[in-house]
């Protein structure tokens, strides 16, 4: 995984609540088995409206994501994670996230910010008055930052731990061994086997 | 102080607790499907891991299988379906692949085996694992990373979440469903609602319920944001799982249903937040808009977005009208659909399509109505009791177990603009097929809804 520790730079206001991953990644683009080339397939339906956002092109290279609440709600596909990062995204501020998604993103490296509404009304204010505004999230800090203002966002220790270190979860995991071993042999005997 | 359900289930899962860290939680059973797999086998393979547990894995090919005989068609379905029958092989998991008796919806064909037990924490990459929880267990979805991560370790580090009780008080009227409750609740408390929370699903309502609508309630917890939701184990779930293949028998089942009878929220525990509804004023319920939380009694009308206060949720409701092809003040009774699927895990049980067939017995669809089984086993029971005829003397389509028109992965889509009334869980843009509008229904307005090609509940076909 890739690690985060402080991201500065443009970023899209999405004014969309209740962002299911269905409307990040449609079906139809999950059925690849390989982790690459979904950045075509983010927001795949809404792009064909010349209209939206992503496809302005004073948005182009930007890699902070700006939504209204309920982002990643729905299906528990990860290919929406790989689809934001693809298309070069690093962060998603909204007021609330899906839980399943937001897990997803911080074993990708997709940094999920939770502000209030009124703070994301206020960054995509901001984005939209002037497109080269840039946003500062610093994980370090836990703070977003926008010129002289800043806000501070909630995060537990260790999911930032392991976003700044860039840990993968399975080997943190296996450290352990011993201990699930000795689980393992504890189990309750009546407990099902596949086989 | 007493500790509820959801609480008792975790803690004997705890493998190691430490300060500042997640809980490491021990996976009893995990499910793997086609779609969210081939990207963590990967994984396991380019680190040189291996399937810590395969005899705690069960595979199934459902997301994208035809619902129709003969091979798949599209070229990039088939290559997926096959990388999950090379992986089962490589790994040495048990895989019920497209033709097998015991091939369905992974959320199907878990409880059918009787490997979905009470106490039990089950996972899949997939959201609807929720249904699980209807056997008293703590059952989620998960992403492929955490896929890749239950293969290697059999565990996950995951922090507990808060809990939630939804007390269902009173009785559902009669023709009032578990389908309709759940899209209830849902409304009530918004698809963010459960974020956060595990819900477990209480009172004399949900008592009553047989095993099949407990599934179909917990199976949708995901709509309302919760990261599961689930119903304490009772004479009704053991009475189902008794004499299932992978159920304990003999001395081991009178150990389990001991046990099993313990797995009841304590009468002094707290929830963190408590949630009621009363059944007996509920009458069949539909959604009108993009997201299921958007719903209303079917004998209502189209809202009008001047009813929301919260602006986000009034602009929510502007587009949702927009994308729907609905105007305000509509009866939702009179609004004309093109197309009705009976099937998905939320409504693809033997019990579901029973209660299709009793209203669609001796009458005839006016619309394209499927009727897709939920798994080859719901298929079979259904066949001996004659149900297949039923439906097919109807003039509905009788297809092959698997996901089907719940998503649109595999042929069965609606085409732009297109309509349908769906016993699935999900009316997201596009969700049946790009540019499709879904209304979710339970399986009786489904087929009433056959039956005058508007949205109709059973009570009032002539
Ligand atoms: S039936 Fe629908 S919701 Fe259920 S597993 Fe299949 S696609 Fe997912």
């Amino acid at each position: 995984m890739e690690a985060f520790t402080t991201h500065t730079g443009r970023a899209v206001p999405l004014r969309r609540s209740n962002v299911d991953t269905d409307q990040i990644i449609p079906a139809v683009w999950l059925k690849q088995v390989s982790r690459t080339g979904f950045e075509n397939g983010l927001f795949a339906a809404w792009r064909e409206d010349p209209s939206f956002i992503l496809n302005n092109p004073v948005y182009q290279g930007a890699s902070i994501l700006l939504s209204g609440p309920d982002f990643g709600t729905g299906s528990s596909r990860e290919h929406a994670v790989w689809a934001l990062q693809q298309y070069g995204f690093r962060v998603v501020i909204a007021a609330r996230f899906g839980d399943i998604f937001r897990n997803n993103s911080t074993k990708m490296g997709l940094l999920p910010v939770i502000l209030p509404s009124e703070v994301v009304e206020r960054l995509q204010a901001a984005a939209e008055a002037d497109p080269t505004v840039e946003i500062t999230v610093d994980l370090a800090e836990r703070e977003v930052r926008l010129g002289s203002e800043a806000w501070s966002f909630e995060i537990d220790d260790y999911t930032r731990w392991r976003l700044m270190e860039g840990l993968d979860d399975i080997g943190l995991t296996l450290r352990h061994a011993d201990d699930i071993a000795v689980y393992e042999n504890g189990r309750q005997p009546w407990l099902p086997t596949t086989v | 102080m007493g500790r509820t359900l959801a609480e008792k289930v975790w803690e004997q899962h705890v493998v190691r607790r430490a300060d500042g860290e997640p809980d490491l939680l021990y996976i009893d059973l995990h499910l793997i499907h086609e779609v969210t797999s081939p990207q963590a086998f990967d994984g396991l393979r380019m680190a040189g891991r291996t399937v810590r547990r395969p005899d705690l894995t069960i595979a199934t090919e459902d997301h994208n299988v035809p619902t129709v005989l003969g091979p798949i068609s599209d070229p990039v379905s088939r290559t997926q379906v096959e990388t999950l029958r090379k992986n089962a092989a490589e790994f040495g998991i048990r895989l019920h692949p497209m033709g097998d008796a015991g091939q369905g919806v992974v959320h199907i064909i878990g409880p059918q085996f009787g490997l979905t037990q009470p106490g039990m924490t089950i996972v899949c990459g997939d959201s609807h694992t929720s249904t699980h929880g209807a056997f008293g267990g703590i059952a989620f979805g998960i992403g492929t990373s955490e896929v890749e991560h239950v293969l290697a370790t059999q565990t996950l580090p995951a922090y507990r979440p808060k809990t939630m009780a939804i007390e269902v008080t009173g009785e559902l009227p009669v023709g009032v469903t578990a389908k309709d409750l759940i899209l209830a609740i849902i409304a009530k408390i918004g698809t963010g609602g459960g974020q956060g929370y595990i819900v477990e699903y209480r009172g004399e309502a949900i008592r009553k319920l047989s095993m099949e609508g407990r599934m179909t309630v917990c199976n949708m917890s995901i709509e309302a944001g919760a990261r599961a939701g689930m119903i304490a184990p009772d004479e009704t779930t053991f009475a189902y799982l008794k004499g299932r293949p992978h159920a304990p028998s003999g001395e081991a089942w009178d150990a389990a249903v001991e046990y099993w009878k313990g797995l009841r929220t304590d009468d002094d525990a707290v929830f963190d937040k408590v949630v009621e509804i009363d059944a007996s004023t509920l009458t069949p319920f539909v959604t009108w808009g993009t997201n299921p939380g958007q719903g209303a009694p079917l004998g209502s009308a189209v809202p009008s977005p001047e009813e929301f206060d919260d602006p986000i949720e009034r602009s929510a409701a502007e587009r949702a009208l927009e994308y729907m092809g609905l105007s305000a003040g509509t009866p939702l009774g009179e609004i004309p659909v093109d197309t009705v699927f009976v099937g998905s895990c939320t409504n693809g049980r033997l019990e579901d399509l029973r209660a299709a067939a009793d209203i669609l017995r001796g009458r005839k669809v006016v619309t394209r109505t499927l009727i897709v089984p939920g798994s080859m086993q719901v298929k079979k029971a259904a066949e001996e009791e004659g149900l297949d005829q039923v439906f097919k003397d109807a003039g509905a389509e009788w297809r092959e177990a698997g996901c089907s028109m719940c998503l649109g992965m595999n042929p069965d889509t609606l085409k732009p603009g297109e309509r349908s009334a769906s016993t699935s869980n999900r009316n997201f843009e596009g969700r049946q097929g790009k540019g499709g509008r879904t209304h979710l229904v339970s399986p009786q307005v489904a087929a009433a809804t056959a039956v005058t090609g508007k949205l109709t509940a059973p009570a009032d076909l002539a």
